[in-house]
């Protein structure tokens, strides 16, 4: 599996995706400054966590407008596969790719603690290997995680069964309790927790390794 | 007026300096400073800068040792850990613009302990912080700790530099002084350290980081100074923190640093540009001349005075060597940071700013720094406290007792703070405020190795004993360590106190001090870096002496990692240490019987130190399933920490010949309390007997509640009053915080 991280001034779990990337597949990513205008070829591009551009104006906002999206923009278009982590996920709805848009949290705090997803889509390359219903740890650490679209839109994305995660217990007010949202066709995933923070549980692998992991045979 | 004309006797008293100063200045000029060089002289014979009052009394700290590879002096101290890796700490105070403006005064203390540590080639890899708040009934409690609060998480998570533990008090006796004290823990490589030194004459002087503002102008003279009703209109001396400039600037400050262009860099801290160009000259034995117009400004038609006395944020110097400006200058301009050269070093031994044409400064550098006022302030010895004597105090239900502390401002879970604070992104968290472990536990990047920090003070011990509670911060702060499994290297700290002018606070200070290095001399235990912060005082009222200890310490191996959650039924209760019940100044003495003021109880250095390395070999050779140090409240909270943590309940003994009270609240040091499975029980025993160390059984792991005598309570209740009390104090102005 090739595997592209992008790097914008501000991301800070950068280093970290691409190290459980690493653990996973054996091969280090390649990091993607985002002033790249060259194109790169590879199977799945991350938008990793931080605080991409300070999260001056909006979280994500800035970021989106970065050289380096209009490839990210091509190749979700072409079927590659897009995974955006916290930050990322908010760059995701800003720049189109994913619809609604993630508000402060309920709370007005950051928050950071271990969570209980339900998985709730099956059919993504990222979460083929869970079936439905079933329970996965993956801590958040966000201040603007709280999921929100209109009415009709949030309808639509239902309809289409394109929330893939939700909260057991929501911890920032999101509608429909969404933690993990992917476009129609399945390739392209926003979720706000952090795969990468939970690699190992206890002495076994953890939820996100499992999430590598099954990306990983997918693409094989 | 221009800034180059001769200071009126005015300016003269608002820069601080008492008139026997000024006298010495222009003495050692051989004429008056102007406007500028006055402003400059007077921050840097601030208290904040020259450490006037303290330096003599600093040195009796011992600073030595093997692992030592820096200690004070420098941005920040370094210890080897072995393997090449070198671990670099200090901690620091942002007292005075916490409690002017509790946000930005908090966000940019984090900001400025984190460039301490990476100016010196360090990757922060971890944040704590000790706070210290008035009673939660004043009015300001409440907003000051949400400020506080989320102005250290801003920083710290937008940075990205794991916030893990730290601790938090309320006392009447910081109303109207709040403390905020940061830390922050880096990792460098031993033979790829940076020094301050500006070494060779004719070398580039490089600006990056944010342009100069008009913000923090005279803080370091604010923090030397008391406050009065007329504080709040010092808040334009705050400085306002960009955590995504320090992010950016950390990424191009190491990346500049793999290159070998440096000479030399310092972070502009307090007084900003003036003491960052001085120190370096200074430990460089060199001049610089600086030419003001090419600083890069955030506003128009600063004057030089400002732009020196500027306290932005985010703003580093670096002195490069020739040739390699051109390359030093893309790293930063790849980051989005102002760069620009904005002067030399010189043979001259002098500080020239040039401004517009003119030179509007000349000053020698020795009197800023070296020949700084140096006192031997008067100070009065403490009248030794009076003794509480347990025989006296009414006995009481014991359970009932317990439950008021578990849930007391001091001792209630801190939930509400930690979970606002990233603590786990770098993906090397071990252990951190959610973790049930006496210490914080950072993994070693890529290794099997860990550090382990911890930061403690009893201030109500300090204040009542300066010498005792001096003794016993750094003797918590190695018991700790030993505690979460770590061999206890080093300490920074963070020196909080009241004006030094005043005797009896000074008295407080030297033997604050004195204890402190007598337990750091015997625990093998040196000071590698700190800070002093005094003047904490409102209209006359000095807030308790304070002396924050830092400790860190580093596991060997990662499976030597333990906390104090991981008791399991059938575990038995065992007590390391003497236990005489002693309850002055103790928790209990003070909530319970609202007693303050008498002797805390005596730290014996040797014993800390036989039972310490009793609890490491029982760590080590596998025979406990839980450690928890011995501090606040004695025996039963600890206990009841162990239950809540372990979600077990457990039954624990009374004592024959000492009342309840003095038994399970009295604060002995030199304490653990041990969970043991009981076929190690045997094993334990002998070692313990080896040791000649006291070994008694104080319970055992049972059932759902923890019961003592005939009294009980359900965990489960104690755990919804224990995690109650903040969120419900808290959220009285959040209203529904929908978590």
């Amino acid at each position: 599996m090739r595997v592209a991280v992008i790097v914008f001034p501000g991301s800070n779990c950068d280093r970290d995706v691409a190290e459980a990337i690493a653990q996973v597949t054996g091969k280090q990513p390649i990091m993607v400054w985002h002033r790249e205008t060259t194109f790169f070829d590879v199977d799945l591009v991350i938008l990793p966590g931080g605080f991409a551009y300070g999260d001056y104006l909006r979280p994500g906002a800035m970021a989106a407008r970065s050289s380096v999206m209009r490839h990210v923009l091509d190749h979700a278009k072409a079927g590659g596969l897009v995974l955006g982590i916290c930050n990322g996920f908010q760059v995701l709805t800003e720049i189109g790719l994913l619809p609604g848009a993630l508000l402060p949290n309920a709370g007005m705090k950051f928050i950071c603690k271990p969570v209980k997803l339900k998985v709730t889509r099956t059919s993504t390359p990222f979460t083929g290997s869970f079936t439905k219903g079933q329970y996965l740890d993956i801590p958040v650490a966000h201040h603007d995680g709280n999921y929100f679209a209109q009415k009709d839109e949030l309808s639509r994305l239902e309809d289409n069964e394109q929330v893939v995660f939700r909260y057991e217990n929501n911890p920032n007010g999101s509608i429909n309790d969404i933690a993990g949202l992917s476009n129609v066709s399945g390739n392209v995933l926003g979720m706000m927790p952090h795969p990468e923070r939970a690699m190992v549980h206890g002495k076994t692998r953890g939820d996100g390794y499992k999430l590598f992991n099954t990306l990983m045979e997918m693409i094989r | 007026m221009s800034d180059l004309s001769t200071p009126t006797p005015q300016q003269i008293a608002e820069h601080g300096l008492s008139d026997e100063e000024y006298e010495s200045l222009c003495e050692q000029l051989g004429r008056e400073p102007n406007l500028n060089e006055l402003g400059i002289c007077s921050v840097m014979w601030s208290e904040h800068c020259s450490y006037k009052s303290s330096r003599i009394h600093l040195a009796k700290f011992p600073t030595t040792g093997k692992r030592v590879i820096c200690g004070p002096g420098e941005n920040a101290g370094i210890i080897d850990i072995g393997d090449g890796d070198a671990v670099v700490f200090k901690m620091e105070s942002h007292n005075h613009p916490s409690f002017i403006e509790p946000y930005q005064g908090a966000a940019t203390g984090v900001g400025g302990i984190m460039r301490d540590v990476f100016t010196m080639g360090a990757r922060p890899i971890a944040l704590l912080n000790a706070l210290r708040f008035g009673e939660p009934d004043n009015p300001k409690t409440r907003s000051l700790v949400a400020g506080v609060v989320a102005g250290i998480g801003g920083y710290g998570n937008c940075v990205g530099v794991p916030t893990v533990g730290g601790e938090m008090n309320f006392d009447p006796g910081y109303n109207g002084n709040i403390l905020v004290n940061a830390m922050c823990v880096g990792l460098a490589r031993a033979d790829s350290i940076f020094y301050s030194a500006a070494k060779g004459v004719g070398n580039t002087i490089l600006y990056v980081g944010a342009r100069t503002g008009r913000d923090g102008i005279h803080g370091a003279t604010m923090a030397s100074a008391e406050f009065d009703d007329d504080t709040e209109e010092k808040r334009p001396r705050v400085q306002v923190g960009d955590p995504f400039t320090e992010k950016r600037l950390i990424e191009a400050c190491l990346e500049l640093m793999a290159t070998g262009n440096i000479i030399a860099i310092q972070d502009m801290g307090a007084a900003g540009l003036t003491s960052s160009s001085i120190e370096m000259a200074d430990k460089g034995g060199v001049g610089i001349e600086i030419d003001l117009d090419m600083v890069p400004q955030r506003e128009d038609n600063m004057t030089a005075y400002e732009m020196m006395l500027s306290e932005s944020q985010e703003r580093m110097l670096i002195i490069l060597k020739p040739g390699t400006e051109t390359q030093s200058r893309q790293i930063f301009t790849k980051w989005e940071l102002d760069v620009d050269v904005i002067g030399r070093t010189t043979d001259t031994g002098r500080l020239v700013l040039n401004h517009k044409g003119e030179t509007v400064c000349n000053l020698p550098i020795a009197p800023l720094s070296d020949l700084a006022p140096k006192y031997d302030r008067p100070w009065k010895k403490q009248e030794p406290a009076p003794e509480l004597n347990a025989e006296d105090l009414p006995q009481r239900d014991p359970v009932d007792a317990l439950c008021r502390l578990m849930v007391c401002p001091d001792m209630a879970s801190k939930r509400w703070v930690w979970e606002q604070y990233d603590r786990h992104v770098m993906n090397d968290t071990l252990a951190d405020s959610a973790s049930s472990c006496d210490g914080a536990i950072v993994r070693i990047h890529g290794t099997d190795k860990a550090v382990a920090i911890s930061s403690d003070c009893t201030p109500r011990y300090v204040q009542a004993d300066a010498y005792r509670g001096g003794k016993q911060a750094v003797a918590e702060s190695w018991r700790n360590l030993i505690a979460s499994g770590a061999k206890p290297i080093a300490i920074t700290n963070c020196l909080n106190f009241g004006n030094p002018e005043k005797p009896e606070i000074m008295g407080q200070f030297v033997q604050a001090v004195e204890g402190m290095a007598k337990a750091c001399d015997k625990l093998s235990f040196p000071v590698v870096s700190g800070n002093v912060s005094l003047y904490n005082e409102t209209n006359g009222k000095a807030i308790p002496p304070t002396p924050t200890v830092g400790g860190v310490g580093i596991v060997k191996a990662l499976d030597h990692v333990i906390g104090f959650g991981g008791a399991e039924v059938g575990d038995l209760l065992y007590l390391v240490g003497e236990t005489s019940g002693w309850l002055g100044s103790s928790l209990y003495a003070r909530e319970i019987e609202g007693l303050s003021g008498h002797m805390p109880p005596p730290v014996k250095l040797s014993v800390e130190q036989n039972n310490g390395k009793f609890v490491k070999k029982a760590i080590q050779q596998s025979l406990v399933r839980a450690v928890h140090d011995l501090s606040d409240g004695g025996l039963a909270c600890a206990a009841a920490d162990m239950a809540l943590a372990s979600d077990v309940g457990m039954v624990l003994e009374t004592h024959d010949e000492m009342p309840n009270h003095a038994w399970l609240f009295g604060e002995d040091q030199a304490r653990y309390l041990l969970a043991v499975p009981s076929h190690k029980l045997n094993q334990l025993q002998r070692l313990a007997y080896k040791q000649h160390v006291p070994f008694v059984f104080a319970g055992e792991v049972v059932g759902d509640d923890i019961k003592i005598g005939a009294a009980r309570i359900k965990v489960a209740d104690l755990r919804k009053k224990w995690e109650g009390w903040l969120v419900k104090y808290m959220e009285n102005i959040h209203g529904n915080a929908g978590e």
